[in-house]
């Protein structure tokens, strides 16, 4: 069980006197598209977080393929919310896609000419390539996330923990994401989404983790993503969804 | 009673006096987040006290008052200004403002000992800080403007505190926050300007924020927290006033080392918010959670 | 050279490191923290002397690069367990600022150096203060200094540019792609130290800072690329140092002040001017013709 690509066994965090995730356990088998479902401050961006060490764990472990997370930080791609870097910032999206490769660059080299390449095609590929000279403040919110997207791609990951991508963009983003989010999983990499939107969990995700401090549900869409399950994580708090998005 | 005993009661007066109406003010530039505007207004004081020295051509606390009351209040303009109106943020804002306005201030200061004999302006104590410095006159416009500053602080008590805690809803209930947050701007720059000459530029900061940052460890009123940072300052005024006498080094310089000493206890050892008695609790709780886990392990096992 | 001349090139170094390291700081929202090290660099001077009982260079840079990182690892500390920020820097450098005043008064006959030295620094005496090798002069020993100090900063920019620019712009992606953040920042305020140390002594503390940000922030209203801010701050710097010198002479009045101001006006211009985030601009944009 331990070589799927990742593993989160037991993990407890607390903020000062506060819980604020409990005796968290999950995998995720290969190739797969998740969601992470919960209400506001259920804490699904701080179990990125603390997946990704930013936060100390009181407790618990994360393993990538079988590893420790601290010794396959390379396989592992973050992309946070927009709205946690400043986009004044003086440079334009090429180089922010460009900044994806500093991984395999390596420490204290130069870019090549094969790595602009690649951020091209990254760029290219979330229909940007027309704004790669664009200074990043100058962009839409939708073309921001996509910058952050094809930062991403260039990073050439196996997994991808992305913090509420869909926030705030524009519908051409929207489906522009999707689609990569397909496009990675055929391509077999595993992908963490955060996501608010309940109406669209059926259509893009293969497997929810239903989330509320503890883990409330996880697995397939199918059979998780039930009334039942939502009523009890968002503490029967939600009416408005049709039956058509759920079943159950 | 020889002179010397008096100069010494009016430094004594005088630190106590400026510690009080300090700490209590500088609780709510702390809890405002703008520790560090009291730091750029004490810079920015320092044209304006050189402007109205020109002006006057001779030494008056009053109108050097008015003077770095007037610039201080034009810095916080300008800091508004860019932070509004183009992409640099507030930190560089601050920066750009405070060394800017002091490097004008230093242009001025040795263009007046140039031109106006300026040496007998006592500017340069302002700079510095020079408790021991202080005249009887001096004395009585700082007694008279930090009373009033503390005056102020308990008449609008009420007001300053809900403006600090949740400015839009001040502005719901029809609280006019633009007018309160230029009182409260004015009552700083006041305790600014009759500590520059006690504790110097540099320094003036320290005074406003570290006795209010040493009693927010102690307490959760706001109320408290005033009483208790005005007390810590005064306190810290008196007793850097004596070490300097005793051990002859500068008073501001003291006061504030008194200060950071009485934060520093406040943040190690205060019950409740101190960090030994936090990592005491969160040992306990770490404790009892792994017994609790312990426990469902257990009860999965049988 | 003339005399004119060796104040003019001091003024430019100073320029041009505090225009290097000014455009992080800047970037990184740390401004203040140059406001917290030039003071708190006082004690490292101070404390310099006390060990090695003279004012020479590499003591002078050791003890400020000490105290430097000092400040910043404190207010770090602080910060983390749960100061405030603004408070943080307010409390730790006020107090080692505080320190190092009182240790000048307790040994000032011994110490050459007073307060007022290091807050408004003397560049006028920066030409007669030569280093001297073998019985002769080779320029001043601030020169060389900041000359020392400016290869150090373009070695480190030019080696770190890539890990610098990331970890300015987004931190938590710079973590997970394994970058040393902790270590870049702390290189990141060495440089900072020793920039500051080494321009303290020619233009005082007030100065470092005027010359640390409002030259980067002035860079940032004209330019969308970091290496041309880089490049642009460093030139407004020397600009800047040029034309406070001729204020300075022409009115007799500090040159370190003047300077100061002349950051001042060309940001104040660069304000309305700058031609995509100006002033002028955006409101034309905003009311067409």
């Amino acid at each position: 069980m331990k070589m799927n690509p990742l593993v989160v066994e037991q993990m407890t965090v607390a903020y000062d006197r506060q819980l604020v995730l409990e005796d968290v356990s999950f995998f995720i088998p290969k190739g797969k598209l998740v969601g992470v479902i919960g209400p506001n401050g259920a804490g699904k961006s701080t179990l990125m977080k603390a997946m990704l060490n930013f936060i100390p764990r009181m407790h618990g472990h994360v393993f990538v393929y079988g590893q420790p997370y601290e010794k396959q930080r390379h396989l592992v791609g973050y992309v946070p919310q927009r709205n946690s870097v400043d986009w004044d910032f003086p440079t334009n999206a090429l180089d922010v896609v460009l900044m994806g490769r500093y991984g395999h660059i390596g420490l204290w080299k130069r870019p090549k000419k094969e790595d602009v390449d690649m951020a091209m095609q990254c760029l290219d590929k979330v229909g940007m390539l027309p704004y790669a000279k664009r200074q990043i403040s100058q962009l839409s919110g939708g073309q921001q996330q996509r910058v952050f997207l094809a930062r991403a791609l260039a990073q050439d990951a196996s997994i991808y923990f992305m913090d509420e991508p869909f926030v705030g963009v524009d519908a051409a983003t929207e489906k522009a994401i999707v689609q990569l989010l397909n496009e990675l999983k055929t391509r077999g990499k595993t992908v963490l989404v955060v996501h608010h939107d309940l109406q669209t969990v059926r259509d893009y995700f293969d497997y929810v983790l239903l989330l509320n401090k503890r883990v409330i549900a996880f697995g397939e869409t199918e059979s998780v993503f039930t009334y039942d399950h939502i009523q009890k994580t968002y503490g029967g708090k939600v009416t408005f969804l049709s039956s058509t998005h759920i079943v159950g | 009673m020889n002179r010397m005993d008096i100069n010494v009661q009016w430094v004594f007066t005088s630190m106590a006096l400026l510690g009080l109406a300090s700490g209590m003010i500088g609780t709510f530039a702390l809890l405002k987040k703008q520790s560090l505007i009291g730091d750029a207004m004490a810079h920015a004081a320092l044209p304006g006290i050189c402007i109205a020295f020109l002006l006057y051509g001779q030494k008056s606390l009053l109108l050097f008052l008015i003077g770095a009351a007037c610039s201080g209040y034009i810095a916080t303009i300008c800091i508004q200004f860019i932070v509004k109106h183009t992409r640099v943020k507030e930190d560089a804002a601050i920066g750009i403002v405070l060394s800017v306005f002091f490097g004008l201030g230093i242009v001025l200061l040795t263009w007046i000992n140039q031109h106006e004999g300026g040496n007998q302006s006592g500017i340069h104590d302002f700079l510095f800080g020079k408790a021991a410095s202080l005249t009887g006159s001096d004395v009585n416009v700082l007694t008279v403007t930090a009373v009033t500053v503390i005056i102020m602080i308990l008449i609008f008590f009420k007001e300053f505190k809900i403006i600090t805690f949740d400015r839009a809803f001040a502005q719901g209930i029809g609280i006019s926050v633009s007018l309160l947050n230029g009182v409260l701007m004015f009552l700083i720059v006041s305790v600014v300007v009759i500590g520059l000459q006690a504790v110097g530029v540099v320094l003036m900061s320290a005074l406003l924020i570290t006795p209010a940052l040493a009693a927010r460890y102690w307490t959760e009123k706001l109320e408290w927290m005033t009483l208790l940072a005005g007390g810590f300052g005064a306190l810290s005024g008196v007793a850097g006033a004596y070490i300097s006498l005793i051990a002859y080094a500068p008073t501001g310089p003291l006061v504030i080392i008194f200060a950071t000493m009485l934060f520093i206890f406040s943040f190690l050892f205060a019950p409740k918010r101190g960090l030994c008695s936090k990592m005491i609790r969160r040992h306990i709780e770490r404790k009892k959670l792994q017994s609790q886990q312990l426990m469902y392990k257990r009860g999965e096992q049988l | 050279m003339s005399y004119t001349m060796w104040i003019l090139l001091t003024a430019s170094l100073v320029g041009i490191n505090c225009g290097l390291v000014g455009t992080f700081l800047v970037l990184r929202k740390m401004s203040m923290l140059s406001d917290a090290i030039s003071h708190s660099v006082l004690l490292g001077i101070v404390g310099a002397y006390m060990i090695s009982h003279h004012l020479q260079g590499v003591s002078m840079l050791v003890g400020a690069l000490i105290v430097g990182l000092l400040t910043t690892f404190l207010v770090q500390w602080l910060h983390q367990k749960g100061v405030q920020n603004d408070a943080a820097i307010g409390v730790v450098f006020t107090c080692l600022f505080a320190i190092g005043v009182v240790l000048i008064s307790l040994f000032a006959d011994r110490v050459h150096l007073d307060v007022e030295h290091a807050l408004m620094g003397e560049i006028a005496f920066v030409p007669w203060d030569v280093l001297e090798v073998g019985g002769k002069s080779i320029g001043p020993k601030a020169i060389w200094l900041l000359g020392f100090v400016l290869a150090i900063n373009i070695f480190c920019i030019v080696f770190a540019y890539k890990e610098l620019k990331i970890s300015s712009f987004d931190h938590e992606m710079a973590v997970t792609l394994g970058i040393p953040v902790v270590l870049i920042h702390y290189v990141l305020m060495g440089m900072l130290s020793l920039t500051t140390v080494a321009s303290f002594d020619s233009v005082g503390a007030i100065l470092v800072v005027a010359m640390l940000i409002v030259p980067s922030a002035t860079a940032y209203l004209w330019t969308d690329r970091l290496s041309v801010m880089l490049i642009c701050s460093a030139f407004i710097g020397v600009l800047a140092s040029m034309i406070g010198y001729t204020i300075a002479t022409v009115f007799n009045v500090s040159i370190s002040g003047a300077i100061a101001v002349s950051t001042g006006v060309i940001f104040f211009i660069s304000l309305w001017i700058a031609p995509k985030y100006g002033l002028l601009r955006k409101w034309l944009k905003k009311s067409p013709a």
